[in-house]
């Protein structure tokens, strides 16, 4: 009988011959992810990192990312303690605030390995099965004992596989086809599962893929992955990464799944995540006309060059109506960098956005964009939770970069399909 | 004993807003504001014995453990739902917040009816009605019972007695 890459990778990973779904095994990340949330981490265990230090200077990766430039002092102080440990248990892997959303900044970085385990002190950890990697989130509390010991427990996850057919057909995006399988699947419809996505791939970019994986979460998954290839092998060679220094991992054909689902990219239409769940998905036409106060366009969802591209392209030589706001979010300094020079930050500042630095932003509700009870946002973000944006009486819709553009040109939700023409 | 009843797909911004989650980390700081968007009645309301009966998919979304660690601090039982969502399963566990995943259960449940736990035997009694659940493997109990996971890593640091995972 085959083996599923869960399967494989967590027995390689626990030394152990062959593993079946449900049992537990005892394993060693490559890193652990903290960010903002590393404060609190660090606090937990202050006298244990006095006496004992941290396991491994490469073991953490640290990003300041949720809350920066700092909102308040409490968000400063939290950046000081964190900026101390740093130098105090010399960590490897630090990038200071405006070096981008954590998860990007891995991909950026090439910490992010096909073949590799890496758990993260963020549910969106699961982002990085978009270039092989098996990655899930974990609490602060597990997050505190890796920081010490640098293994934890896993148990072996049953296997779900998605085979996308046909190619999207645009301005649909790897954002639809995601929000169409969560919509389908339910919010519950992974729970527990490693998520597998096969079939025809090569449409989708390194950066499509990270949208995909990165909503995995959002079915209940626990990790979402694709599977390593050409399109894989060229990302990683452009960011300096020799093939010789990974091992990639893929499921078996005679694997066995839990579940087996098939879709129809070319089927799929834009559709719109709304209030308050992530499966509430609608087609874009059931939802067209409806009003929105502000537009968010970025995150570690969506804030890639090539999402910000798809929108500054809807966007040239026009203004965002009148009466609402455009907020613009690029994942990484690097992201932001390029699209400074492709004049793609020019034409969306002149069409009337606020570009705000490479972090997280409103997305958490914490600052930058919080919502005012009564408003709707129409956001390329990854959940539309009551109150995720700051205010319970505000509602939140998601949706694809380019139909967020296109409705941002009329104050309401539209079909891209009637924006662009091309 | 309060049962505090509710739905499916209770996520963790319900459970724990979003914007406290970098100024709010202390059991003390989380207290006020758990169930905040939820039920603005519950942090007032909730007395320690208390227990959760809720749906699908209990705290799923963000990693942020305040949900399971306000839970705990006002003194929680156990929330007993039809499903967990995975992250909020390994923090309770981490934070040694009793959680009890049967659908039976939730589903026999009507207003008053009398609910009673043993989770030594892993049976729930709804209205009398008895329903197992299964317990944890030993090696994650281990965990649970030692206080929590940093209570068990500090005894593994320590060279103490404990229980391998």
């Amino acid at each position: 009988m085959g083996k599923t890459f869960a399967e494989k990778i967590l027995a390689r990973k626990a030394g152990l011959k062959e593993v079946v779904p449900g049992q537990i095994v005892i394993v060693r990340p490559k890193h652990l992810l903290t960010h903002d949330n590393t404060a609190p981490i660090i606090s937990k265990i202050k006298e244990e990192l006095d006496e004992y230090g941290i396991v491994d200077k490469n073991f953490p990766v640290i990003v300041l990312d949720h809350v920066i430039p700092a909102a308040n002092e409490k968000t400063a102080l939290n950046h000081k303690k964190i900026r101390e440990f740093v130098k105090r248990q010399s960590v490897k892997n630090f990038f200071d605030i405006g070096t981008g959303i954590c998860h990007q900044v891995l991909f950026e970085k090439g910490l992010a390995l096909p073949g590799t385990l890496i758990l993260g002190s963020d549910s969106h950890t699961c982002s990085y099965g978009a270039l092989g990697v098996f990655a899930s989130g974990i609490d602060r509390t597990e997050a505190a004992s890796l920081l010490l010991t640098g293994d934890t427990w896993l148990k072996v996850p049953q296997s779900i596989k998605i085979t996308m057919k046909g190619k999207i057909k645009l301005p649909v995006s790897a954002k639809d086809v995601i929000l169409y399988i969560i919509g389908n699947l339910s919010a519950s419809g992974a729970n527990y599962c490693s998520v597998e996505f096969h079939g025809d791939l090569e449409q989708f970019s390194v950066s499509e893929r990270f949208t995909i994986a990165n909503m995995g979460v959002e079915m209940g998954a626990k990790v979402a992955v694709f599977p390593v290839d050409d399109i894989t092998l060229e990302y990683l060679k452009g960011i300096g990464i020799k093939e010789s220094s990974y091992k990639a991992v893929w499921s078996d054909k005679d694997a066995s799944y839990s579940k087996e689902l098939t879709y129809n990219l070319s089927d799929i239409p834009p559709v719109v995540a709304c209030p308050h769940s992530v499966d509430n998905v609608k087609t874009v036409n059931e939802v067209a006309g409806l009003t929105i106060d502000q537009f968010l366009i970025g995150t570690c969802t969506n804030g890639r060059l090539k999402d910000i591209e798809v929108a500054a392209e809807i966007l040239k030589g026009k203004k965002v109506a009148s009466n609402v706001r455009l907020l613009v979010l690029p994942a990484s300094k690097d992201v932001f960098e390029t699209a400074l020079k492709e004049d793609i930050i020019d034409t969306l500042s002149k069409a009337g956005a606020v570009i705000l630095p490479p972090g997280c932003g409103p997305c958490l509700g914490a600052h930058q964009g919080v919502l005012a009870p009564g408003e709707r946002c129409l956001s390329t973000a990854n959940r539309n939770f009551k109150g995720r944006m700051g205010c319970r009486e505000a509602e939140i819709y998601l949706a694809s970069p380019a139909t967020v553009a296109a409705s941002a040109l009329y104050g309401k939700i539209v079909d891209p399909r009637e924006v662009i023409v091309k | 004993m309060k049962i505090w009843r509710y739905g499916d797909n209770i996520n963790t911004d319900m459970l724990f807003p979003g914007k406290y989650t970098y100024t709010c980390s202390t059991p003390e700081e989380i207290k006020p504001h758990i169930l905040e968007d939820l039920d603005p009645s519950f942090s007032k309301g909730v007395n320690e014995g208390d227990t959760i009966l809720a749906g699908k998919n209990f705290g799923c979304g963000s990693s942020r453990e305040q949900p399971v660690v306000g839970l705990k601090e006002v003194g929680i039982q156990a929330v007993v739902a039809e499903s967990f969502a995975r992250i909020f399963y390994r923090s309770a566990i981490n934070q040694g917040l009793i959680l009890i995943e049967c659908p039976e259960a939730v589903r026999a449940y009507s207003d008053g009816d009398t609910v009673e736990l043993n989770t030594e035997k892993g049976e729930i009694m709804i209205a009398g009605k008895r329903f197992y659940f299964p317990k944890l493997p030993s090696e994650i109990l281990a965990i649970r019972d030692a206080g929590g996971l940093i209570a068990y890593t500090r005894a593994k640091l320590r060279g103490k007695n404990y229980t391998d995972y």
